[in-house]
């Protein structure tokens, strides 16, 4: 579950560009879609929400945590353990395999190697033919789903994804939301997904506008 | 994470191989130096032990060391066996021992000297016996290896110190009876027979040049073996009294009464005459007390026509000479151990830049600022260590490539020696340079802001 209340976040201590967010209360297992423009902050809320930026005022809770009274480390720990972040633009360890990162990242935030897990994820994902390829010959769609399956092989309470969808055609993106709901299912983690897309709208019943 | 910092290096291997690469030369430089200086102190030191002073003929003191201690240099000449006897008798001497050059056999000096020198370097025999009569010899270990030869064989020495065929004492050949043991001394490297063998060699030639025309000739010389046999039974009995302050002066008297006694006056005279002629390279001394050695060595070059040298002194000069050559590869590898650092510290940055993204990223999943500090460090250990024993190999393979070539030509071999304390310093200056490289390098982790990072990429 997540709840924020009263966030506001600003890149300068003056405030004097301070964003302001709407709180949110999310029960477990629902999912959330945030729409806006580009501009409004909708990136910033979701590093908020991952506890990568601390806001202004206000506080986060994610699992009854409150993520600004973690310190530094507790919070990487957390952030490892519960949250599952994916990118707008993916992001991977370029020297190694596909395979390879999904190890790492489980390594270094549950520090456990779930094989049965990660074998039907990326089954589900449709990677299984790829584990040793690097990264860097995947073409977008795989990379979009590699992303995906970096942000949920290690069961986090929380998905949250950054427009997961707006680099990727009809067919791709349908696909994508799909996996994402259905992992989430699986996970049973929140998924909170911000996007402009106007064609995810339709799939999710929670949305708001920023 | 391990793994990552490995493949993290494989993936740049241009910048790896030129920090490994940098690293490498400059520790195969400061081991190669460090280990080749320790091992020709310790030679030189436990080759010049047993003795305080050389005295030979003049000339350069360093080459009269390096040729009668060291074997390395030519003689400076030949002087009187008399008078250099009497020159190093008294309570301060301990020991004195005569040694005589002339010849070599494929390239290996003959040295013809008293049982005592074998003694002194504590050379024990490995197979055989020692040699007892002119004409008998036993090999040092490495010279046996050299020559190939075997108890009992016979070989012909050649004139001369340096390998040549040209002047064969055809007449005359040396029987081997027999093979000492390692002593890691310049003894390895000899063939050692009595003063003698030398003698007889050389007034052989002489008197077969002198006695062309006269049928007498072989009788004399029978004559001078028996003496020759007095002389090395008086040695003999003087090495049981080691204690014995003036051995060479008595010896003298007893033989020279011996030939009063035994010979007609005529050929008493003759006989003076050729012993006189008896000549030797130099007599090496130990002192009671090194005190000795500076005293008689000011006298001995002050007053007569010969020349003392201190092997320590000289050694010391001459380490002195060659320590500037060491300095100088010492400053190199340090100046190419600065550039490797230089290059590994690039390097990091380098990659810290290069990989902010996925050093953001793998914030994102749960690694904190320390483990990624971790990452940066492994990386570096991993180019210094691969340096480090890389350079560490290839300085060892220096010194042997450069015993083989000092073994040929010096007879000084050089050996895989293991790692010694030097080394570890070594080791402990180039981990330290490179951990002082990756804290600089991942000083910039600190201040990774993941949040931006995974934004504008």
């Amino acid at each position: 579950m997540i709840q924020t209340s009263a966030l506001q976040f600003a890149y300068d201590s003056s405030g004097i560009d301070a964003f302001s967010f709407p709180d949110i209360d999310l029960p477990p297992k629902e999912n959330l879609l945030i729409l806006g423009p580009s501009g409004v902050g909708k990136t910033t809320f979701l590093h908020l929400l991952a506890g990568l930026i601390p806001p202004k005022t206000g506080d986060v809770f994610i699992a009854d945590n409150c993520l600004n009274r973690l310190t530094r480390k507790q919070l990487d720990r957390f952030r490892g353990q519960h949250i599952g972040l994916i990118f707008q633009n993916t992001h991977f360890i370029r020297s190694l395999t596909l395979l390879e990162n999904l190890i790492l990242r489980e390594r270094i935030s549950v520090k456990k190697n779930d094989r049965y897990r990660r074998e039907e994820l990326l089954m589900h994902l449709g990677l299984s033919n790829l584990l040793n390829k690097k990264v860097y010959h995947l073409s977008e769609g795989q990379r979009q789903r590699l992303s995906i399956a970096l942000g949920v092989v290690h069961k986090p309470k929380v998905i949250l994804a950054d427009e997961p969808t707006s680099n990727l055609d009809d067919a791709n993106c349908e696909k994508v939301i799909s996996l994402l709901k259905k992992e989430a299912e699986i996970c049973k983690s929140n998924l909170v997904i911000i996007t402009h897309d106007q064609r995810v709208k339709s799939h999710f019943k929670n949305h708001i506008n920023l | 994470m391990l793994y990552l910092a490995y493949k993290n290096l494989v993936s740049k291997p241009l910048n790896t191989i030129l920090s490994v690469l940098l690293l490498m030369i400059s520790i195969a430089l400061a081991t190669f130096v460090l280990q080749i200086r320790s091992q020709l102190n310790r030679h030189l030191e436990s080759n010049i032990k047993p003795f305080d002073m050389v005295v030979g003929a003049k000339g350069s003191p360093l080459q009269l060391v390096l040729s009668s201690v060291l074997h390395i240099d030519n003689p400076t000449g030949n002087i009187s066996f008399e008078k250099a006897r009497n020159l190093v008798r008294g309570r301060m001497v301990k020991e004195k021992i005569p040694v005589a050059y002339g010849d070599n056999y494929k390239g290996i000096r003959i040295l013809g000297t008293t049982k005592r020198y074998l003694t002194v370097y504590s050379a024990r025999i490995n197979r055989g016996r020692l040699n007892e009569k002119p004409f008998e010899v036993v090999l040092g270990d490495q010279a046996a290896k050299k020559i190939g030869l075997q108890i009992g064989d016979t070989f012909v020495s050649s004139h001369g110190l340096a390998e040549s065929g040209f002047e064969t004492h055809d007449e005359k050949p040396f029987t081997v009876t027999g093979i000492l043991k390692p002593s890691g001394t310049v003894v390895d490297h000899l063939i050692i027979t009595t003063l003698e063998s030398i003698w007889q060699v050389h007034e052989h030639e002489d008197d077969h040049s002198a006695n062309e025309d006269e049928h007498e000739g072989t009788h004399e010389e029978e004559e001078e073996h028996k003496e020759v046999h007095g002389i090395h039974d008086g040695a003999k009995h003087g090495e049981e009294q080691a204690d014995m302050p003036s051995i060479f002066t008595e010896d003298y008297k007893e033989e020279h009464n011996e030939g009063h006694g035994k010979h007609e006056e005529e050929r008493h005279v003759d006989h003076d005459l050729h012993k006189e002629e008896k000549e030797i390279t130099s007599v090496l001394v130990k002192f009671r007390n090194p005190v000795g050695a500076l005293q008689r060595s000011r006298f001995i070059n002050e007053e007569t026509a010969m020349q003392a040298a201190l092997p320590k002194f000289e050694i010391e000069r001459l380490m002195k000479f060659l320590g500037v050559g060491f300095q100088t590869i010492n400053i190199m590898a340090i100046v190419i151990l600065l550039f490797a650092g230089l290059s590994i510290f690039i390097n990091l940055v380098k990659t810290v830049r290069e990989r902010k993204q996925e050093l953001a990223l793998l914030r994102t999943y749960g690694a904190n600022t320390l483990q990624l500090m971790l990452l940066v460090f492994m990386e570096a250990l991993f180019l210094s260590l691969i340096g480090f024993v890389l350079g560490w190999v290839f300085g060892r393979l220096g010194v042997l490539a450069f015993s083989k070539f000092s073994t040929n030509s010096y007879g000084y071999h050089f050996a895989f020696g293991t790692p010694d304390s030097n080394e570890l310093f070594v080791f402990i200056i180039v981990i330290l340079t490179t951990l002082l490289a990756a804290i600089l390098a991942s000083l910039s982790i600190f201040k990774l802001n993941v949040s931006k990072i995974i934004t504008d990429a």
